[in-house]
């Protein structure tokens, strides 16, 4: 059971990539778990980031660190928008 | 449709029109219209690319527009915002709401532009002597879309 994480603008720049797959590791069931363990992998941007620099959308809603992850979701990763 | 999201550009004569033709109940139109600036924080700017999320991006703006409806008695409202690349005078947005009376009409416009500078997802890179640089959120955008959860409104 996986889930799909997308980064934009200048997350995906810094990063490298724009998509991967992941196998929802044992013990994430939230945003801010799968932050975390995406940062002790060694994504130092979501280590260093604060929460106000990084939002995040699943299933393409705007979402909280405490939203739950579960598997089949799309997991978006971006800076603050800056539309208009 | 109300909401679009494309790379070409719109008429904003054709959509202001739009949003009293036929509707007798219309007695005011209140129009925003984004245009790209030559500089932006003292660094002339040559161009700009504007990048979405394509699938989230018209839920978003949908999603703004049903929340204005929520707030105000509202007769027609567009949105319509480019992306790709864009040069200094080349419009961004359009927002168009129609009302009975302009208080409203005036509010829910701004509402709108206010909504969407925080919530849709959109990110620009600007062009400028330095290279490409991606554009910060500005504190101040946060806080105009915060001042409607303090229940402002318009009459």
């Amino acid at each position: 059971m996986t889930i799909k994480i997308l980064y934009f603008a200048a997350l995906r720049d810094r990063l490298g990539r724009a998509e991967e797959s992941l196998a929802l590791p044992p013990g994430v069931s939230t945003l801010g778990e799968l932050q975390s363990f995406l940062a002790d992998r060694g994504d130092d941007w979501l280590a260093r980031a604060s929460q106000r620099n990084v939002r995040a959308a699943i299933n393409h809603r705007m979402v909280n660190p405490g939203d739950t992850v579960s598997p089949g979701d799309e997991v978006a990763f971006f800076p603050p928008v800056t539309g208009g | 449709m109300s909401v679009s999201v494309q790379e070409h550009d719109f008429d904003i004569g054709a959509e202001t029109m739009a949003l009293s033709d036929g509707a007798p109940e219309v007695g005011a139109v209140a129009t925003f219209t984004g245009v790209v600036r030559c500089a932006n924080e003292g660094v002339s700017v040559s161009a700009m690319t504007l990048e979405h999320y394509p699938g989230m991006t018209e839920k978003a703006l949908e999603d703004i527009v049903n929340e204005a409806r929520q707030r105000w008695s509202l007769e027609r409202v567009r949105v319509i915002h480019r992306y790709g690349r864009l040069e200094p005078g080349d419009r961004i947005v359009f927002v168009g709401v129609s009302s009975a009376h302009r208080g409203v009409a005036f509010a829910a416009c701004e509402f709108v532009m206010d909504y969407l500078k925080t919530r849709a997802p959109f990110w620009k890179r600007e062009d400028t002597p330095e290279g490409a640089r991606w554009v910060e959120a500005r504190d101040s955008d946060e806080g105009s879309a915060s001042r409607w959860d303090a229940g402002e409104q318009g009459r």
